[in-house]
């Protein structure tokens, strides 16, 4: 236990400002779980493990002596063709089914993804260098590095741009109308397994972009899949399905919340201290709802 | 018990007297085997039985296999010294020592987890269907996570487990263990059939049909799944007590919380042998063993990529497991009464 943080407030800024950039990454992720949940009601354990193949994406860029931060555009195009051939092959087989089949058969290609990647580029940790400097505040007492900043202006136009594009174009409408009765969507001519396919190819889009900015601003590692998963997850329990504005000050409050964590507790409680406040938060809610006599659904 | 069953049961049970001598390569494997086999049974206990999937007895069988050998250390020697010395050099158990550690190690590595079970019960049972899941999968990993934290039982770097003491025979070690195993495997066995015989068992399926019926029907809901998961963490703290011997090192998030591994094979084990089933849990477990071995000697470095295939494919393909395909083909079997117009009837509306 070490509660320096709180006598120095130039640490609790660090730690809230650090926390906010962080949050806003984990808010796109979430975004992309809210979709397929809200769409096709699956849970996908390995969205964690698609975030870090977009990360793979991007260091693999940084290697070959091209720009990190392009990753955030190459990585969206292969990811959006992986989650369109993973829901081909998979997805598409559990979407009718029980929640608790999709959640076991994601999980089986978690497994599949985490060690494909550990033989594809080895166990180490990695990060792509963006170079992009650092940017001091408050007489040099707060270091924020741009690629930080980077990332968050980032993830901000995306989820703007997604937004924009669900309410806009027909492909957007479509993914609409099936989260509202897919029954009906398709009595009026929507293809939903098309649909499904582009929702999943979109979410898997997002974990890329995602990914990439997480590469360039922290670092990748093919087991660091899972923590990805279960944040969006809490994420998306915590603001509800369908509430944007709540899944990003969710997002931002998770960021902050760690970087405390990590601050009092210290880095080796860091995920377990994720863990634990998802099973609080689940058991807060069920005594919350419990009163009323009902139950999560 | 009919005569058929008795005459099935004595063969089984002499079987695994005899089979550590039949083939002694195999004594670390068979007893691997049975542990695996209590997992997959009581998984189904509240997994296919009652309806919830829990991703987190892997928590009360690693806590299990702490526990039980930290008070194998403990009763005789420093646990702190033992752990930074990396065990076994500094101290030495004598036969009796070992024997008595291990014994009342098992008993606590099977009460303290129970114990805990039915406090977090209340809070974490009252979650259902998916949700359920995602929690105690949570709960597993954070318990994995934390006692990686933890000084006293080895931290980061895990904890050895007392070596077997010397008592003149080399083939002492895998008998004893096997033996421990399998007299576990027929406790575990004998209580499960007399559970599965009793009202309880009703009762459990009821909440798996329908939660909000049975609790209207005047059933006190909480109470049993807590019951059933109180048995449930019995024996895998049991499980876990004796695996931590057999492994002999114990790492908090790659042997003990290994939800990755030993946390996905339960599951996955009950799925492919049947859900809901006595002898489902058995049989699946004792075709996934089989398997596992034969994919981790043949495919050496694939075998997760091998264990992430075969989970999507079970889980796709085979979600109703063995005794779900036989109870569909041969129904009378299993005691029931198809009506051929009922059948019919049915094929036409698929």
């Amino acid at each position: 236990m070490d509660f320096m943080v709180f006598q120095y407030p130039m640490i609790t800024v660090q730690a809230c400002l650090d926390g906010i950039l962080l949050g806003i990454l984990f808010a796109l992720i979430a975004y992309g779980m809210a979709l397929q949940w809200g769409v096709m009601n699956i849970i996908n354990i390995a969205q964690g493990d698609l975030v870090i193949l977009g990360g793979y994406i991007a260091y693999f860029m940084y290697l070959y002596g091209i720009h990190p931060a392009w990753g955030v555009i190459v990585a969206p195009v292969i990811m959006y063709f992986l989650g369109v051939l993973i829901y081909k092959l998979v997805i598409n087989k559990v979407v009718d089914r029980d929640l608790f089949i999709s959640i076991l058969a994601t999980f089986g290609i978690s497994i599949l993804f985490m060690q494909l990647m550990n033989f594809a580029f080895g166990a180490d940790v990695v990060l792509a260098n963006s170079d992009y400097g650092t940017t001091m505040l408050f007489n040099n007492n707060v270091v924020l590095p741009n690629s930080k900043l980077f990332s968050a202006f980032i993830s901000i136009l995306f989820a703007i741009c997604l937004v924009i594009y669900m309410k806009k174009s027909k492909l957007g409408r479509a993914i609409r109308a099936t989260a509202q009765n897919a029954r009906a969507a398709k009595i009026l001519g929507v293809d939903t397994e098309k649909v499904y396919a582009a929702t999943f190819g979109i979410n898997a889009a997002l974990c890329g972009v995602a990914g990439a900015l997480i590469s360039i601003t922290f670092t990748i590692h093919p087991y660091m899949g899972l923590p990805y998963t279960i944040r969006s997850f809490m994420i998306v329990i915590v603001a509800g399905l369908g509430n944007l504005p709540g899944v990003a000050m969710s997002g931002m409050g998770l960021g902050v919340f760690e970087e405390f964590a990590d601050y009092i507790l210290g880095t080796e409680f860091r995920i377990g201290s994720v863990f634990l406040l998802l099973v609080l938060i689940l058991v807060y809610r069920r005594f919350k709802l419990s009163r009323k006599r009902e139950y999560l659904k | 018990m009919s005569k058929n069953n008795l005459i099935l049961y004595s063969c089984i049970l002499i079987f695994g007297l005899v089979a550590p001598f039949l083939f002694p390569a195999f004594k670390v494997q068979l007893s691997i085997l049975c542990v695996l086999i209590v997992l997959a049974t009581t998984w189904n206990i509240q997994g296919g039985e009652m309806g919830y999937n829990s991703f987190g007895n892997i928590l009360f069988y690693g806590l299990g296999m702490y526990l039980c050998a930290s008070v194998q250390v403990g009763m005789f020697f420093p646990l702190a010294e033992w752990t930074e010395s990396g065990g076994e050099k500094t101290f030495v158990h004598t036969p009796a020592q070992f024997f008595q550690g291990m014994a009342v190690g098992l008993v606590v590595a099977a009460i303290v987890p129970t114990i805990i079970a039915g406090l977090i019960g209340y809070s974490i049972l009252g979650l259902r269907g998916h949700y359920f899941a995602i929690c105690t999968l949570g709960l597993g990993v954070a318990a994995g996570e934390i006692s990686g934290g933890i000084e006293i039982i080895g931290a980061g770097q895990g904890f050895t487990t007392p070596p077997f003491p010397d008592v003149g025979s080399l083939e002492a070690r895998g008998e004893f263990f096997y033996f421990l195993s399998f007299f576990t495997l027929i406790l575990t066995f004998i209580a499960v059939r007399s559970i599965y015989s009793t009202r309880f068992k009703l009762i459990l399926n009821a909440i798996r049909d329908n939660e909000d019926k049975a609790e209207a029907m005047g059933i006190e809901t909480m109470k049993y799944k807590i019951i059933g998961w109180m048995i449930s963490a019995f024996f895998c703290g049991l499980a876990g007590g004796i695996m931590g011997g057999l492994v002999g090192y114990i790492d908090s998030t790659d042997v003990a919380f290994d939800g990755r591994e030993m946390g996905v094979f339960m599951v996955l084990m009950a799925i492919l042998g049947g859900k809901g089933t006595l002898w489902g849990p058995i049989i699946g477990a004792t075709i996934f063993h089989i398997f596992k071995e034969g994919f981790w000697t043949f495919f050496l470095g694939w075998q997760y990529v091998a264990l992430g295939v075969l989970i999507v494919v079970i889980v796709i393909y085979f979600p109703e497991g063995i005794m779900g395909w036989l109870r569909e083909k041969y129904p009378e079997r299993f005691g029931e009464v198809v009506d051929e117009k009922d059948r019919k009837a049915q094929v036409e509306l698929k």
